[in-house]
């Protein structure tokens, strides 16, 4: 049975349609969730869209982590048995969740960055990279304003050590990212937050790209392959 | 009703571009010698009744669960 993957939409997400055509794209059966239900219906995996939930009041991410329907998220993700993939805003609620270290602030460069991005694909030990290889260079998508990652140093030496960095900019990082990190990784391999958007390039019409279907089509073989953590299989 | 003011302020080793377009800002309108500017935020959280060292607790809390991400802002609260 193809595997079952909630697209949760807040008020405010932009992105959630074009998620849950890229998991139709890739083979899964999309499920849409409520950001006010607490209520994961069951669902093999979540992917958290890119947009602005609740207008980014207060802080990107910070009003949408107290959601409903993080309740549940939270506790399944933390323990790694559910697969989470926050892209963008998506991203921003995870580190609000701190479900992943760090937080994410404003372009360092003022302006609200849109344009294909050049990404380097670092580790391929998670939920969602399995379908890449090490190194792999792959053009998708970067649209954000406050996409710079930061952390503190030991943190940015623990993510790099335990090769918890997943994708880093290829050249200099456009937002001013610490140590040009894209995307980044929990321990155990489940849950991914990405800045850019993998789920906008799925195919050769609307595109720049298919290189972000990969990371929906590696969560449908990590499913496949059973209830193992990434962690334990991966590193 | 008394009122409890929470400052958030990015840490000083957090970049602040907003800061640095008002800086650039103030350069173009004539007011020279701004050095730096740090833009924080002030909330003003209205509380029934006096505040007791409970209700201060409470609005610390708040202000470390909600108002502030201790990631990469500071805060300070102070009765008022």
């Amino acid at each position: 049975m193809a595997a079952r993957v909630g697209v949760v939409t807040f008020p405010g997400s932009l992105d959630d349609r074009d998620a849950a055509r890229a998991l139709r794209i890739a083979g899964a059966i999309p499920v849409a969730l409520w950001h006010g239900d607490a209520d994961l219906r069951g669902v093999d995996a979540v992917v958290l869209p890119g947009g602005f939930s609740y207008g980014d009041y207060l802080r990107c991410g910070a009003i949408a982590r107290f959601a409903p329907i993080m309740s549940e998220l939270v506790p399944a993700a933390r323990s790694g048995r559910l697969p989470v993939l926050g892209i963008c805003n998506g991203f921003q609620i995870l580190c609000e969740s701190h479900l992943l270290p760090g937080a994410l602030t404003r372009n360092s460069s003022r302006h609200f960055i849109c344009r294909d991005q050049l990404l380097r694909v670092e580790s391929t030990a998670t939920a969602w990279t399995g379908d890449y290889h090490t190194g792999q260079e792959i053009l998708i998508p970067l649209k954000s304003g406050e996409g710079s990652y930061v952390a503190d140093p030991a943190t940015l030496d623990e993510l790099e050590r335990d090769g918890r960095v997943v994708a880093r900019y290829a050249g200099a990082a456009p937002n001013g990212a610490q140590r040009d990190i894209a995307g980044i990784t929990n321990e155990h391999g489940n849950v991914v937050g990405l800045m850019p958007h993998p789920e906008h390039a799925v195919e050769a019409l609307t595109g720049p790209s298919v290189d972000g279907l990969g990371f929906f089509t590696s969560l449908l073989a990590h499913l496949a392959a059973g209830p193992v953590p990434a962690a334990a299989t991966a590193r | 009703m008394a009122r409890v003011v929470v400052d958030v302020m990015l840490k000083p080793e957090i970049l602040d571009p907003q800061g640095q377009a008002i800086v650039g800002a103030c350069d173009r309108l004539g007011f020279k010698g701004v050095a730096q500017v740090r833009q924080g935020k002030r909330f003003e959280v209205e509380v029934d009744g006096e505040v007791d060292d409970a209700k201060l607790a409470d609005v610390r809390r708040l202000a470390e669960t909600l108002l502030a991400n201790p990631v990469i802002e500071d805060f300070e609260l102070r009765v008022e």
